[in-house]
C-alpha cells in the first residue's frame, strides 16, 4: 500500500499514457468500420468478402503484428503509434461486421417510408440508417472499448508506456502492490470507458430508453383515444 | 387527374407484377384500387411517386409524363400513407409531421408550429406531439401518418392499407376521420385496400383488380354493386353469395336484417332515426 501512496503520480501518468493509446483507436475503428461496414451490407459479393476478411484480421496475433505493422508503415519499431495502428486494425476487424449488422437490422418499411416521404440517397443514411442502427453500434463500440483497453496493456511488451507497464515492472522489481495496481486500474479504466459510453447513448439516442416504458405509456395511450 | 396509359412493370426477377393497366384517376376524388393479395396494388401506387418506375407506358399527372420528373422532388410533393405508419422510431411525432417541410427547407419554427395544427386536423391531440412513435397506440400513430402525408399540403395522397393494422373499432373511427377530411380538403386520393367495405365506403371510383392489376371492373360502388361485371366481380364484393341481399325478420321486438347465410346484418329502423344517424356520404 505505501508503494502506491507513493507512487500516485506514477500511477496517474500511466492511466492518461493508457487513455491516449486506446481512446484514438476507438473513435479511428468506429470511423474506418462505417463506410466498410455499409458497403459490406449494401452488395452481396462484397459483404461476403470483408466480412472474411476482418475476421481474419481479428485472427492475427498480436506480436507478429507488432513487428508487421514497422516494415509496412515505416514507423520505428518502438514507436507508440505501432501500438495505436494495430488496436485500430482490431477494433475495425470487430466493427465491420457489427456496422454491417445494425445496417441490416434496419425495419425495410421504416426505410421505404423514408424513400416515399422524399429522402434523398444520403440524407437517408445519414438521418435514418446510422440512428436507427446507432442501438447496435453503440453495442459493438462498447465491446471494442473494453477489449481495446485490455489489448492496450499488451503495448509494454513493445515499450509503448501504459498500465501494462506497470505489471512488467512489477514483476521485474518484485513489487506486488503495482502489479495489482495495473490490473485494477486497467479494469477500472475499461469500466469508465464502458459508462461514458453508455452516457453518451443515453444523451444522443433518447428514444431507444423508451423501450422500457412504451408499453405503460402505450396503455395510457389506448385509454385517451377510447376516452376521446 | 393522373393517367395511367397502358402501363405495365416487370420486376428483375420476371414477376410480372402490373401488365398494360390503364386508367384516369379524376381530381379531387378518391379512388380506390381493391384487390386480393399480389394483385399489383401496391406496384400500382408506387408509380405514382416513382418509387417503382414502369417497364413501359406513361404516367401523367395533369398531364405531365411524371418519367420527366425528379423522383426525389416529386415525392415530396405527393403526401404517402402507409401501413403500420412508417414513422421515424427516432424521431417525435411533432418530428414526424414535420419531416418533409423540413426537407423541403422550411425553418423549424414554422414547420413545427404547422405540424402541431396538423394534429388538430388529424383530431390528435397535442400534447401527444413531444412523444415517440412507439409511445402511440397503432391508431394514434396511423393519425399522425396521415398528419404527415398532409403537412406539405399536396395534391395527392397515396395511401397503402393505412387501417390495415388496426382493430375493427379504431379502423371506422379512422375511415371516418378520413370521409370528414377529405370532404373539407377534396385531394385526389389513391387509396389501396383489400376490403372491399372499405373500398365502397371510401371510393369515388373503385377500382376491381385482379392478378397482374388487370382490371376487372371500374364503377362508382353503387354501379360495381348493382352490376358486377362478371363472376369475379360478384364473387368479390360477395353479391352472389347474397351477402348484401338482405331480408328483414321480426326477432325480439325489432326488425333485423339477415342475410341468405342468416348472419345478423343489422337492424332497420324508422327513416326519422336513420336521418339522425350521421350521412357518411356527405356531399364533398
Ligand atoms: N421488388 C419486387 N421484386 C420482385 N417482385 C415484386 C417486387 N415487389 C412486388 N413484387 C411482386 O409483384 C406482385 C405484386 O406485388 P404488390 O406488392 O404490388 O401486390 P399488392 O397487391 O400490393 O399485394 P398486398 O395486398 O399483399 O400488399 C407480387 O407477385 C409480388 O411478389
Ligand atoms: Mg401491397
Amino acid at each position: 500500500m505505501t508503494w502506491i501512496w507513493s507512487n500516485l503520480d506514477l500511477l496517474w501518468d500511466r492511466t492518461l499514457d493508457h487513455l491516449v493509446l486506446s481512446v484514438p483507436p476507438l473513435l479511428l475503428s468506429f470511423l474506418f468500420a462505417v463506410p466498410l461496414g455499409w458497403v459490406a451490407n449494401r452488395y452481396r459479393i462484397s459483404r461476403g468478402v470483408i466480412l472474411t476478411a476482418s475476421g481474419l484480421l481479428y485472427a492475427i496475433p498480436s506480436l507478429p503484428l507488432f513487428f508487421v505493422i514497422p516494415a509496412v508503415v515505416g514507423t520505428s519499431l518502438r514507436s507508440p503509434l505501432n501500438l495505436i495502428i494495430a488496436l485500430t486494425l482490431y477494433g475495425v476487424a470487430l466493427m465491420v461486421r457489427v456496422v454491417a449488422d445494425g445496417l441490416a437490422s434496419v425495419d425495410k418499411d421504416v426505410r421505404q417510408s423514408a424513400v416515399a416521404v422524399g429522402y434523398s440517397g444520403w440524407s437517408i443514411f445519414w438521418q435514418v440508417e446510422l440512428p436507427l442502427a446507432a442501438p447496435v453500434l453503440l453495442a459493438g463500440l462498447r465491446v471494442v472499448a473494453v477489449s481495446t483497453v485490455s489489448l492496450a496493456t499488451v503495448g509494454a511488451v513493445i515499450g509503448a508506456q501504459s498500465l501494462g507497464s506497470l505489471f512488467t515492472d512489477g514483476f521485474q522489481r518484485g513489487i506486488q502492490a503495482e502489479i495489482i495496481a495495473g490490473i485494477v486500474l486497467t479494469v477500472v479504466l475499461a469500466l469508465l470507458l464502458d459508462g461514458a459510453l453508455v452516457l453518451l447513448g443515453r444523451i444522443l439516442l433518447p428514444w431507444t430508453r423508451l423501450a422500457s416504458t412504451s408499453r405503460r405509456a402505450l396503455r395510457a395511450a389506448r385509454v385517451t383515444e377510447v376516452s376521446e | 387527374m393522373i393517367e395511367f396509359r397502358s402501363v405495365s412493370k416487370q420486376f428483375p426477377d420476371g414477376t410480372l407484377a402490373v401488365d398494360d393497366f390503364s386508367l384516369t384517376l379524376p381530381s379531387h376524388q378518391t379512388t380506390v384500387l381493391v384487390g386480393s393479395s399480389g394483385s399489383g396494388k401496391t406496384t400500382l401506387l408506387r408509380m405514382i411517386n416513382r418509387m417503382v418506375d414502369p417497364s413501359s407506358g406513361t404516367i401523367e399527372i395533369d398531364g405531365a409524363d411524371i418519367a420527366a420528373l425528379e423522383p426525389v422532388q416529386l415525392r415530396r410533393s405527393i403526401g404517402y400513407v402507409m401501413q403500420n405508419s412508417g414513422l421515424l422510431p427516432h424521431r417525435t411525432v411533432i418530428d414526424n409531421v414535420a419531416t418533409v417541410p423540413l426537407l423541403r427547407g422550411v425553418p423549424r419554427r414554422k414547420a413545427r408550429t404547422e405540424a402541431l395544427s396538423l394534429l388538430d386536423t388529424v383530431g390528435l391531440d397535442r400534447s401527444l406531439a413531444a412523444r415517440y412513435p412507439n409511445q402511440l397506440s397503432g391508431g394514434q400513430q396511423q393519425r399522425v401518418g396521415v398528419a404527415r402525408g398532409l403537412a406539405v399540403n399536396p395534391n395527392i395522397l397515396l395511401m397503402d392499407e393505412p387501417f390495415g393494422a388496426v382493430d375493427p373499432i379504431v379502423r371506422a373511427e379512422l375511415q371516418q376521420e378520413l370521409i370528414r377530411l377529405q370532404s373539407e380538403l377534396g385531394k385526389t386520393v389513391v387509396f389501396v385496400t383489400h376490403d372491399i367495405e372499405e373500398a365502397f365506403l371510401l371510393g369515388d371510383q373503385v377500382v376491381i383488380l385482379r392478378d397482374g392489376g388487370r382490371i376487372a371492373q371500374v364503377g362508382s360502388p353503387s354501379d360495381i354493386l348493382a352490376k358486377p361485371a362478371d363472376d369475379f366481380v360478384a364473387s368479390f364484393v360477395g353479391a352472389d353469395r347474397g351477402k348484401r341481399a338482405l331480408h328483414v325478420e321480426r326477432r325480439g321486438g325489432s326488425d333485423i336484417l339477415v342475410d341468405t347465410d342468416g348472419r345478423l346484418a343489422g337492424v332497420l329502423v324508422a327513416p326519422s332515426a336513420a336521418d339522425a344517424t350521421p350521412d357518411h356520404r356527405a356531399p364533398r
